[in-house]
C-alpha cells in the first residue's frame, strides 16, 4: 500500500492531446508508472488466457532519454505485437534501464497515441519522490 | 501565460506580443485573432509556445499564429514560422508527428435532392471501403520496394498503380510529390510501420465527411472548382499514419544531440532543430519529404475507395455518381518556398503545423485552372458545423508567408470533452439534425464532439477579415465516418 501511494500518475488537462503528471520514489518507479499511465490512456485490455514475457535493456544518455525510449518502445511493440505489460520488474543504473516484462496480448485498445514529446520534459525531485510530466500526440 | 496586456492591438483581427516580450525572442509573434477567440486562448499555453517558437535561429519576419490555434507541444497548433535558407534551422516539432496531415476535397454533380434517400447506405460503404480506427491496416501490402516508390513519388506512384486521374495528381498540393526525398534515411522501424497502412483513415481527429454545398460567396472561383450549391462534396482528412510519427519521433530524438553538437539554446526541447544545410538537417528533409509523399498517396488512395463506395451505391441511381478532385492540401508541413521579405525575395523553410499554404492568385505553384482566383484552402468544421472553402490572396502572400487557418480549432481537453458529452447522446443528436454518424468508438466520437472545438465561422471571418484568404463555399455535413 505503501508503495502504491509514493508512485502513481493522474491525467492532465491539455487542450488537444494528453499529458500525464507521473511521480514514484525512484526512477524504476516512475518508468513504470509512466508506462501504466500511457496503457491506461489507450484504454488497453488485455486478453486473459494470454501471457507474454519480454526483457529490456536500454542504454542513453540521460534520464529523460531513457523515459521517451522506453515509451516509444512499449507503443511500438503494442502496435506491431498487440502486446502489454501490466507487471515491470525493474532496474535502473545511472544511465541504463533493465527490465523484465509481464503481460498479454491485447484483447481492445480504444485510442491510438501518435508519439512520446519531449515537450517540456524534465524530471525532477519533488515531495513524492521523483516527478515528471509528459505529453503525449493523440 | 502572455497577457493580453502585453500585446499590441493592430486591428480588430491582428495582434502582436514584440519582440522584447522575452529576452530569448528574435521576432515578433503576430496572432490573427478577434478578442474573443484570443481570450479562449490565454487560458492555455498557446501563446507561450508560440513565444518559444520565437527563439528559433534564422527566423525572418515574424512568427504567425492563425485563429484556430490551440496548446500543442513545441509549436503551437496554428503555428507558422520561416527560417532562412540554406542556413537557418528546420524543427521536426514545427512540423508535427503527422507530417502531412492534410485534407482532399472531391466535388461531385449530386444534388442531395437526388440522393438524399441514400446518403444513409453511401456512409455505411465509406465506411466499409475506407479502413479506419486504432491500429487500423489497409488492403495493400507494399513491399520494401513499393514503399520506396511511395515515399519517392507520392500520387505518381498512384497514378501509375490506377488509383488516381492525371486530374487528381494536377489538383493535389505540388502535384502530390515533393522533390528531394530521399528513402535511405528513413528507419527500419518507420518502414515497417508505412508497409500495411497506406489507404487507412486512422483513429482520432481524422474523418470523411460527406457535405452539401450551403452557400456559395464567391461564385466565378466555385464555378472554376465545380461546387454548387446543393451538391454533395466529399471531404478525406488524414495523414501520414504511423510511418509519419515515425520519422518524427526518430528525429526529435536524434536532433536532441544536434541541438548541442550546433550549441542551440532552446527554453523547450521539443523544439529541437538543426541548420538546414547541416547532415542532420538534410536528413530530416529527405525523410521528411518521404512521409509527406506517403501522405498524398494515402489520400489518393482513400479517394480511390472512396469513389468505389459512390459508384456502388449511387451508379444507376443518380445521373452522375463520378467525383472530381477540387484540391488537396497539407496542413503539417515544411516546404523550401521563396517570399518577399522587406521587398526582396528570400528562400526560406516555411514551417506550418496546423496551418494551410494558401498561395494567392497567380502562383506559379497552382493549377492553371486556379491562377485567376488563388489556390483552394480547404478548413474542415468540427463534424456537426459547417466546414469552409477559401482561397489564397495576394495579402496572404505578402503578410504571412502565403499561409492561413487549417480548421476550428480545439477549445476543450479531450478528458472534459468525454466527461461534458456522452458518444451515444451526440450519435442521436446528429443524427435528428441530418448527419448520419459511422464512429469507431463512443469516447471517442465524444472527444470530437463539436462542443470540443471553436466556432470554424469565427475563426474564417478573423483570416478573411484579415485579408490572408477569401471566402468561397460554405460546406454543410450529411454524413460523418471517424475513425
Amino acid at each position: 500500500m505503501e508503495e502504491q501511494a509514493r508512485s502513481g500518475y493522474r491525467e492532465i488537462e491539455h487542450t488537444a492531446d494528453w499529458e500525464l503528471e507521473v511521480w514514484g520514489p525512484d526512477m524504476a518507479a516512475l518508468v513504470e508508472q509512466a508506462a501504466l499511465g500511457m496503457y491506461s490512456l489507450c484504454g488497453v485490455r488485455l486478453k486473459k488466457d494470454s501471457r507474454v514475457t519480454r526483457q529490456f535493456f536500454l542504454f542513453t544518455i540521460e534520464p529523460e532519454f531513457m523515459l521517451v525510449w522506453f515509451l516509444e518502445e512499449l507503443l511500438w511493440i503494442l502496435e506491431d505485437d498487440k502486446v502489454a505489460f501490466e507487471r515491470f520488474n525493474m532496474s535502473v543504473d545511472g544511465n541504463v534501464i533493465q527490465a523484465d516484462l509481464v503481460g498479454a496480448e491485447v484483447e481492445s485498445l480504444t485510442k491510438e497515441i501518435k508519439a512520446v514529446t519531449y515537450h517540456n520534459l524534465e524530471i525532477k525531485r519533488g515531495v513524492r519522490g521523483l516527478e515528471v510530466r509528459i505529453v503525449f500526440d493523440v | 501565460m502572455v497577457p493580453i496586456q502585453a500585446m499590441k492591438k493592430i486591428n480588430q483581427y491582428e495582434w502582436e506580443i514584440p519582440v522584447t516580450y522575452r529576452d530569448d525572442m528574435r521576432v515578433p509573434v503576430h496572432i490573427f485573432a478577434t478578442r474573443r477567440l484570443l481570450e479562449d486562448v490565454a487560458r492555455d499555453k498557446s501563446l507561450e509556445q508560440a513565444v518559444n517558437s520565437a527563439t528559433l535561429p534564422g527566423l525572418v519576419g515574424k512568427v504567425l499564429v492563425m485563429p484556430d490555434m490551440h496548446q500543442g507541444y513545441g509549436f503551437p497548433i496554428g503555428g507558422v514560422a520561416a527560417t532562412r535558407y540554406p542556413d537557418g534551422v528546420i524543427s521536426p516539432g514545427g512540423i508535427g508527428y503527422d507530417i502531412n496531415c492534410g485534407v482532399r476535397l472531391l466535388a461531385s454533380d449530386i444534388s442531395y435532392d437526388e440522393a438524399e434517400s441514400q446518403i444513409d447506405e453511401l456512409v455505411s460503404a465509406l465506411d466499409h471501403h475506407c479502413p479506419s480506427g486504432v491500429g487500423t491496416k489497409g488492403s495493400l501490402r507494399l513491399t520494401e520496394k513499393e514503399l520506396g516508390s511511395v515515399c519517392t513519388k507520392g500520387s505518381q506512384w498512384a497514378l501509375k498503380s490506377g488509383y488516381a486521374t492525371q486530374a487528381d495528381v494536377r489538383r493535389t498540393e505540388e502535384n502530390g510529390r515533393l522533390d528531394g526525398a530521399d528513402f535511405s534515411k528513413v528507419s527500419p522501424r518507420a518502414r515497417k510501420r508505412g508497409r500495411p497502412q497506406l489507404g487507412t483513415l486512422g483513429a482520432g481527429n481524422h474523418f470523411i465527411e460527406v457535405d452539401i454545398v450551403d452557400q456559395v460567396f464567391y461564385p466565378e472561383a466555385a464555378q472554376v472548382m465545380g461546387l454548387r450549391e446543393g451538391y454533395l462534396v466529399l471531404q478525406i482528412h488524414c495523414g501520414s499514419r504511423g510511418f509519419g510519427h515515425q520519422v518524427c519521433s526518430d528525429y526529435v530524438r536524434e536532433f536532441q544531440g544536434a541541438v548541442q553538437r550546433y550549441g542551440i539554446k532552446l527554453p523547450d526541447r521539443e523544439l529541437v532543430c538543426a541548420p538546414l544545410n547541416s547532415p542532420e538537417g538534410e536528413n530530416y528533409l529527405g525523410a521528411m519529404r518521404c512521409a509527406a509523399n506517403y501522405a498524398f498517396a494515402n489520400r489518393q488512395v482513400l479517394a480511390h475507395h472512396a469513389r468505389t463506395a459512390f459508384e456502388q451505391v449511387l451508379a444507376g441511381r443518380v445521373k452522375n455518381w463520378h467525383l472530381h478532385q477540387v484540391y488537396d492540401i497539407a496542413h503539417n508541413m515544411g516546404k523550401i518556398e521563396t517570399h518577399e521579405i522587406d521587398g526582396r525575395s528570400v528562400n526560406v523553410c516555411v514551417h506550418r503545423k496546423g496551418a494551410t499554404r494558401a498561395f494567392g492568385p497567380g502562383s506559379p505553384e497552382i493549377p492553371d485552372e486556379y491562377q485567376r482566383i488563388g489556390q483552394p484552402v480547404l478548413v474542415p468544421g468540427s463534424m456537426g458545423t459547417a466546414s469552409w472553402v477559401l482561397v489564397g490572396t495576394e495579402q496572404s502572400m505578402l503578410r504571412s508567408f502565403g499561409s492561413t487557418c487549417h480548421g476550428a480549432g480545439r477549445v476543450m481537453s479531450r478528458s472534459k470533452a468525454k466527461k461534458t458529452v456522452r458518444g451515444d447522446k451526440l450519435l442521436v443528436e446528429l443524427e435528428k439534425k441530418g448527419i448520419r454518424i459511422r464512429a469507431g468508438s463512443m469516447p471517442g466520437l465524444a472527444e470530437e464532439a463539436p462542443q470540443a472545438y471553436k466556432d470554424v465561422d469565427e475563426v474564417v471571418e478573423t483570416v478573411t477579415g484579415a485579408g490572408i484568404a477569401r471566402k468561397v463555399a460554405r460546406l454543410r455535413p450529411v454524413g460523418v465516418v471517424k475513425g
